[in-house]
């Protein structure tokens, strides 16, 4: 099948008619149903809100006034879980949040400060009502008055397209609060959900020390949900269908369907809708999988790095990776084409997360660019004293101790990429860097690594 | 009821002094900053205070930590990014 949403496509996607038979064969046999991304094919633009109710039927009538007891228990029994990383069971938070003091505010995160995943982008950009449905539901389910939607500064084409898509909302009347549109800086961090506070609350958009987690005091000290857009977008769906039907789709323990950003070694990458709990595998062959392909990162730059062949069977679920030590994160999936070294990868990741802290808490500003120097290093074959004890030693010691999990998610990817390319790492550690890095055939970069934004811009 | 040091990493600018007064809880990494390692045991609790109001940057705190909160806790634990 072609992607959802073509990667670097964002106007351009694939005629359905011109799929050939056996990419029309692999998606029946992948069971794979489009809920989000449904007729995302056709148009090459944002759905009307016209349009987006002839495709999903009206938000039921009495969605907006019944008990927001009933939109929790459907919520709940649905078993939705955040899709912005974290995987958290979405009806605990909000309940967290409902049961706080006073009327509770919305945030919608629609950052996407994942280099490697598009998935947000995509949803917004397509199905933005989904989305505004979605925030629509959740402040109804936690009692809240007021509600955000958080997006990149970087993203100017994205926020018309939303903004366009309030103003036919708000001539047909269709929601009982409004939803207040904001830009931000576009940092690694920025997307974290009490920075997102912090900023809306007029600070800068760097993480805050906790607790107070939002949901216990947030934007104007008042219980705060931050969700991610496409988890409000499956509770658009919920709200309509109902928990039963969410669950129809769902495989290997996972419920409901997840949106899935595919790339490096496979011949159609993009943005794929699948069934949570697909294995792996299944998801990267959805998206061609070229089959000299060794190990994949799996959840993004927080993520993990893998051998293909140990992790492939596994469900892209939190509970189907732990075994493995991964998460689905952002719903990243990067294949490593053969012959080009995963070392290399790692390393100009870290940089860039190394660049990304919000230069708060001493273990991640002076930590992560140690590790950085030790990957760099060893990389490129040219170590300076033991990069590989010096690092085992820092993993060991930096992981929790800063505000966020910032410097935990580093951590975490150049570990796994220690255990994943151990191998290699010991061959570039005696000076003998494989032959991608050696010669310099990673100069360009495979995965997508941002320019950092200038010094002191966080407001 | 459990008594446990917390560092405000934002606070901490690695001045030491903690890990000076408190070495059995309290070691420093390679940059200066501080390693807390687990709960206060009580007969260590009075130096436990005197590092606590010792820290220029008032980083460090000394937090009883009542069993009805755990819930609580488990879900700010669990809860992180959500981009």
């Amino acid at each position: 099948m072609s992607p959802a949403h073509a990667r670097d496509e964002y106007r351009g996607d694939q005629d359905p008619d011109d799929r050939d038979p056996d990419d029309r064969r692999r998606r029946t046999g992948a069971g794979v149903t489009p809920r989000l991304t449904m007729d995302w094919q056709r148009a090459d633009r944002a759905a009307t809100l016209r349009e987006h109710s002839a495709r999903f039927g009206p938000l039921r009538a009495n969605a907006a006034r019944r008990g927001n007891r009933d939109l929790l228990d459907q919520i709940a029994a649905a078993g939705l879980t955040g899709r912005g990383g974290a995987s958290f069971p979405t009806a605990k938070k909000m309940r967290a949040v409902a049961a706080g003091r006073g009327p509770a505010v919305v945030v919608a995160n629609g950052m996407e400060s994942e280099p490697a995943s598009e998935k947000d982008q995509a949803l917004l950009a397509r199905a933005p009502h989904l989305v505004l449905d979605g925030i629509s539901v959740a402040a109804t389910a936690v009692g809240a008055a007021e509600a955000h939607l958080c997006l990149s500064r970087t993203r100017g084409w994205l926020v018309d397209s939303v903004l366009a898509a309030i103003a036919e909302r708000e001539q047909a009347g269709a929601d009982r609060i409004g939803v207040a549109v904001h830009e931000l800086p576009h940092h690694y961090v920025s997307s974290e959900e009490t920075a997102l506070v912090h900023w809306l609350n007029g600070g800068e958009a760097k993480p805050t020390s906790t607790p107070p987690r939002p949901f216990e005091r947030g934007v104007g000290k008042r219980p705060t949900l931050v969700d991610n857009v496409e988890t409000l977008a499956h509770v658009a769906l919920i709200a309509r269908y109902g928990a039963a039907w969410f669950r129809e789709a769902g495989t290997g323990g996972g419920a409901g369907t997840m949106l899935t950003t595919v790339a490096g070694a496979v011949s159609r990458p993009g943005v794929y809708e699948v069934e949570a709990g697909t294995s792996v595998g299944d998801v990267l062959e959805l998206a061609g999988l070229r089959e000299r392909s060794e190990a994949v990162l799996i959840g993004g730059y927080f993520g993990t790095w893998h051998d293909l062949e140990v992790i492939a069977d596994l469900p892209f679920t939190a509970a189907g990776l732990r075994p493995a030590g991964g998460s689905p994160g952002a719903g990243v999936l990067f294949a490593l084409p053969a012959g080009t070294c995963g070392l290399a990868e790692a390393a100009r990741i870290m940089r860039y997360l190394a660049s990304q802290g919000a230069q708060q808490c001493g273990p991640c500003i002076f930590g992560l660019p140690a590790i950085a120097d030790d990957l760099a290093q060893l990389a490129a074959g040219r170590p300076e004293g033991d990069p590989l004890s010096r690092m085992q030693r820092r993993f060991g010691v930096i992981s929790g101790r800063g505000a966020c999990r910032h410097p935990d998610g580093a951590v975490r990817m150049a570990a796994s990429a220690i255990r994943t390319f151990g191998a290699d790492a010991h061959a570039h550690a005696r000076r003998r860097p494989c032959l991608a890095a050696h010669r310099g055939r990673q100069q360009t970069a495979l995965l997508p690594v941002p320019r950092p934004f200038a010094e002191g811009d966080w407001r | 009821m459990k008594l446990n040091l917390q560092i405000d990493p934002i606070a901490c600018t690695g001045h030491g002094l903690c890990a000076d007064l408190l070495p059995e809880l309290i070691e420093l990494d390679e940059w200066g900053y501080p390693i807390i390692g687990g709960a206060v045991p009580p007969d260590l609790a009075a130096h436990a205070r005197r590092a606590v109001n010792a820290c220029p940057a008032l980083a460090l705190r000394l937090v009883r930590t009542p069993d009805q909160l755990a819930a609580r806790h488990a879900l700010a634990a669990s809860e992180t990014r959500g981009g």
